[in-house]
């Protein structure tokens, strides 16, 4: 399927995702983060952004028996097999949350809001949840 | 880039979050609940005052008007309608909807 | 210009939806292309034909309905937010086993791609949600 995709046309752009919310509260965590695994076939240069409330989304440790409520978290660390490699915290949101690095479950690179804007202007399209 | 955001100031951190991280020469236009931070003497008005110096702030008049704050504009920020809206969004390379 | 519109809310409860028909028809009016209006989250919300608004309000179903037909819009609502929400058309709900459909004229049910596709052909993706 890939293949036909870029005999087709070849677009390669460069798509972020931006996440502010945090998991459960709302649905958008979890929906956006099925746009990232659907949009992964169309082989763009993706980029995931998790600032303010968004940092929360890649926690570990969340156990959602309690709440009845479907645990989504692990889904980030498969990000990795569907070429979805380029993720960032934002280290003013991290930080005024109190947290740090160790705490996410997946790798990413912290930036400051000057690398985040420039990163953001960088990009071709940049959806929002 | 054009940056949108659509809750009030005194709801979310969206217009926080945006002036962290919009760059010089971008533009951001406030439309729904969002035009409150428009406004004149707002505990948000020095911030926004600041970025006026480096990013053009625009606000969806039609917004502004059905809230009743249409003739409470800060000096500096620029009215549009739809079509305006339309415009700002042809004239910038993308937009980000700060949500 | 090619646009791309993204709705994330339902009608009525945020101001989302509204703001995107309009934004939407004067794209229309300035004689720009829009590529596709991609209905997600609780903006497949937008598609029920069951809503009865008040007389004396906007019916927001029903004008997006018309502006599709009017200018032959692509309006996609996304198929995964659509089961969880309860939005079907005749097929999904046959293939889901429902006893009722409830799709709007004007709209049709596809895959998530169908968002990332408007990204990759349009010239700009503009999202409305809350």
């Amino acid at each position: 399927m890939s293949e036909e995709m870029m005999e087709e046309g070849g677009t390669v752009k460069k798509f972020l995702y931006v996440n502010r919310k945090a998991p459960y509260g709302t649905i958008y965590a979890l929906e956006s983060l099925e746009v990232v695994l659907i949009g992964a076939a169309f082989e763009q240069d993706v980029s995931l952004i998790f600032m303010d409330d968004g940092v929360y989304q890649i926690t570990k440790g969340q156990d959602t028996a309690g709440i009845e409520m479907k645990n989504f978290s692990p889904t980030y660390r498969a990000l990795e097999m569907y070429d979805v490699e380029k993720l960032y915290v934002e280290k003013e949101s991290m930080e005024a949350r109190g947290l740090s690095a160790d705490d996410f479950l997946v790798d990413v690179e912290v930036l400051d809001s000057t690398q985040i804007a420039d990163l953001m202007e960088d990009q071709d399209v940049v959806l929002s949840f | 880039m054009l940056h949108t955001i659509n809750k009030s100031p005194f709801d979310k951190g969206s217009l926080d979050s945006c002036l962290r991280t919009a760059k010089a020469g971008s533009a951001i236009l406030f439309i729904e609940d969002g035009v409150y931070a428009a406004t004149n003497g707002t505990a948000v008005a020095e911030k926004l005052k600041q970025a006026m110096g480096n990013v053009t702030v625009y606000a969806l008049e039609p917004d502004l008007k059905a809230r009743g704050v249409a003739d409470k504009v800060m000096d500096g920020i620029k009215l549009v309608d739809y079509a305006g809206f339309v415009d700002l969004v042809a004239e910038h390379d993308k937009v980000q909807a700060w949500l | 210009m090619k646009f791309a519109v993204q709705v994330n809310e339902g009608p009525y409860t945020h101001q989302a939806s509204d703001t995107a028909y309009q934004f939407t028809k004067a794209a229309l009016e300035k004689g720009h292309e829009i590529y596709r209006v991609f209905f997600y989250h609780d903006g497949v919300n937008n598609a029920t034909r069951l809503t009865t608004p008040p007389q004396d309000d906007r019916n927001i179903v029903n004008r997006w309905s018309e502006l599709a037909a009017k200018h032959n819009l692509d309006l996609v609502v996304c198929v995964a937010a659509a089961q969880r929400r309860g939005i079907a058309d005749a097929d999904e709900a046959k293939r889901n086993g429902k006893d009722a459909d409830n799709l709007a004229p004007g709209f049709r049910i596809s895959g998530l791609g169908q968002l990332i596709e408007a990204g990759i052909q349009s010239e700009r993706l503009v999202v409305f949600g809350d």
